[in-house]
């Protein structure tokens, strides 16, 4: 791959908040398709790469909400660096699971977590300024930054995935077909 | 073997350095290192920084939901959570599985085992061990390996898309299928979807065997450096079928000791809390498990691919079990203890794995309509199974109107927790003291956190003597949240 190729290439980076993995692993699942996109982004900050901060980006994809001050720090960073930002699955469009904890006290929830006896030892809650502040809520990443699109499925099916994206690398308004949408 | 590092004696005056986050994992993870001014290493931590809290939000659901709940854990994973939770819910409804649901079930675990190994081998950890640790960070990634090693990449991409195949097949969907149920499963093997995998399978077992020569390949090119590179001896504990072969879906509890004694055998994991308990510490939101009969300071182990691969008497599928033998062979016959060791074992899994669906394919049983069985009603129920990452329980308890009322999860990255922070203090001490830190050499520390392929996702289960205060503003610089903690670790808003 020669330098030219490099710049012309389309900026993408991506990045698991308060989510599974699971729209990443579907990401994947374009299989083979996945050379194809090779060929046509670049990969910023992502899980897949060793890029730790989010540079100046073309599409910014977010999966999960945002359930600590870290995560509200890297959607920021997403935010102030991608032209397009993409909400991909509930957790990032709704809060999904993790917002299940919405409705309980978060310090109930470490004391189930951390105290559970019989089985745990230490009498302790993790406590250290190394952990990001957690909020006690979990928040849909729209409620914080600015949201260009909403992808939704949990996790959306690979093929929806890669029409959407070839779609915006093309420079076309994202259409899924419908069929290609499942909310399970 | 004492735990030097894990807490620097004066943490004042030292620099800080941190790799966030850590990359080609799954999930939130980070390192931090305590430095002097002569670079020399005085404390290094592996932290989890995600809290999510499922014990606590599976309360008062119905116990039915929990298992495709759960999978929400880890989108890699997910079938290891919906079938250890399914098999605590076998338990609540008082059945074992008909044998045919069995079958299916462990049809859909080795396409998981296979594709959750090969995505960790080809498209996160592989650039590590054919660039080189400290290549090029445009190159360490799957896009690299793409343009460096063609083929090797199309192979792993095939072989993870076969193995969600299989898990597409037997529960309606890639990730967070829905096939399994209490006491068995919902749905059969179609023979077309039994066909189509047919097709196939042949070819990914030789390629499942080609990369187990790959990685023995890249071993016995250095095997110095690969047999020491952040290693350590530790205890093992995996489950193992009552003959003692490898069992990836159902089995007692076997750990054994850095000697290679037996700690305990055979145990019914019902009775694992007796065995293991887990201690908290303050500065990571994953636990520490620990052996009960050999403290907290001495009683962590190590679970996982290398685990099951030095536990088993056997594996139960010829080629890989040639394979392990010739892997035993290369340590002099004894069990292996080196932290790269852990990308060997999983090569072998992964042509376990393959050779278990190739014989599983051949079963009519998978066609059957005697799905479920349903028995008297229990209030707790323990399911344990191997999940790729090691061994992953789930306890719940339930109330007479169905819905949880307790769950406690213990997750396979959570048992390697100790030995992850004992890799990297190890590589610490190898490579980073009193050097000039570069990206390159902090990469070191990475590569030993993904030979255990944390799932951190699976593992995330509050600040500082100061007060402190964060403020979430929304789009328009509104404020959405304050929230305060205290001195005493109290949260107001
Ligand atoms: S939307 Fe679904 S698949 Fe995506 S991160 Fe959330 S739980 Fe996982």
């Amino acid at each position: 791959m020669n330098n030219q190729a490099r710049i012309s290439k389309v900026k993408i980076a991506t990045c698991s908040l308060a989510g599974c993995f699971g729209c990443h692993t579907s990401l994947l699942d374009i299989d083979e398709r996945l050379f194809d996109l090779l060929g046509m982004v670049e990969f910023d900050r992502s899980p897949f790469t060793d890029i730790k901060h989010c540079g100046p980006c073309d599409i910014g994809i977010v999966e999960g909400g945002v359930s600590n001050a870290e995560n509200a720090r890297v959607l920021r960073e997403f935010r102030d660096n991608c032209k397009v930002l993409v909400a991909i699955g509930p957790c990032a469009i709704t809060g999904n699971v993790p917002a299940l904890r919405n409705n309980i006290d978060l310090w109930d929830c470490f004391q189930e977590v951390y105290l559970y006896d019989p089985g745990t030892e230490g009498n302790q809650i993790p406590n250290d300024p190394e952990l990001p502040l957690p909020f006690d809520k979990v928040y849909p990443i729209y409620e914080v930054v600015k949201v260009d699109y909403f992808l939704n499925g949990c996790p959306p099916s690979p093929d929806a995935i890669w029409n959407f994206l070839t779609d915006l690398i093309e420079g076309r308004k994202p259409e899924i077909d419908y069929k290609l949408l499942r909310y399970d | 073997m004492p735990s030097e590092l894990e807490t620097a004696a004066n943490p004042a005056n030292l620099k800080r350095v941190v790799i966030e986050p850590v990359t080609r994992v799954e999930g939130h993870g980070k390192v931090t290192l305590l430095l002097d001014e002569d670079n020399r290493v005085h404390q290094a931590r592996f932290h989890i920084v995600e809290f999510r809290g499922f014990e606590k939000f599976v309360q008062g659901r119905p116990y039915t939901e929990v298992p495709v709940l759960v999978q929400r854990l880890c989108g890699i994973c997910p079938v290891s959570h919906n079938l250890a939770a399914s098999k605590a819910m076998d338990v609540i409804v008082g059945a074992t599985p008909p044998p045919p649901a069995d079958k299916l079930r462990r049809l859909m675990h080795m396409g998981q085992m296979l594709q959750s190994h090969a995505l960790h081998f080809f498209h996160l950890s592989s650039p590590d061990l054919l660039f080189g640790f400290d290549a090029d960070v445009g190159k360490r990634n799957i896009a690299g390996l793409a343009a460096g090693f063609p083929d090797i990449a199309r192979q792993g991409v095939a072989l993870r898309k076969f193995g969600q195949e299989v898990i597409r097949v037997t529960s309606g969907k890639r990730v967070h299928g829905t096939g399994v149920i209490p006491g068995g499963m919902s749905r059969n093997l179609s023979r077309d979807d039994r066909d189509y995998l047919l097709k196939d399978i042949d070819q990914v077992v030789q390629w499942s065997l080609g990369a187990v020569k790959l990685i023995e390949a890249i071993f016995s090119k250095q095997p110095e450096f690969h047999n020491g590179f952040g290693s350590y001896r530790s205890s093992f504990m995996s489950l193992v079928r009552d003959d003692g072969a490898m069992d990836l879906y159902h089995g007692g509890l076997r750990a054994v000791d850095e000697q290679g004694q037996t700690i305990f055998d055979h145990v019914d994991y019902r009775q694992y809390s007796d065995y293991i308990h887990e201690e908290v510490k303050s500065w990571s939101y994953m636990k520490f498990p620990f052996i009960r009969s050999q403290g907290r300071e001495a009683g962590w182990y190590r679970v996982g691919p290398l685990a099951r691969v030095n536990n088993c008497d056997f594996i139960p599928t010829p080629l890989a079990d040639a394979e392990r033998r010739t892997f035993k062979e290369f340590g002099g016959g004894s069990a292996r203890h080196a932290t790269l060791a852990f990308h060997w074992a999983r090569m072998i899994e992964m042509l376990h794995s393959a050779e278990a669906i190739q014989e599983l394919l051949q079963d009519d049983d998978l066609l059957s309509d005697d799905l479920v069985h349903v028995g008297e009603r229990q209030l707790q129920g323990v399911g344990v199974i191997e999940a790729p990452r090691g061994t992953l329980i789930h306890d719940y308890h339930i109330n007479e109107d169905e819905q949880i009322v307790r769950a406690n999860l213990i997750v396979a990255t959570t048992h390697n927790n100790q030995a992850m922070n004992e890799a990297i203090r190890r590589v610490a001490l190898q490579y980073l003291d009193g050097k000039e830190l570069t990206e390159g050499l902090l990469n070191y520390i990475e590569v030993a956190i993904r030979a255990f392929d944390p799932c951190l996702s699976c593992a995330t289960h509050a600040i500082g003597k100061m007060p402190l205060e964060v403020e979430l503003m929304d789009a328009e610089g509104k404020m959405v949240q304050r929230l305060l903690k205290d001195s005493d670790g109290q949260y107001r808003t």
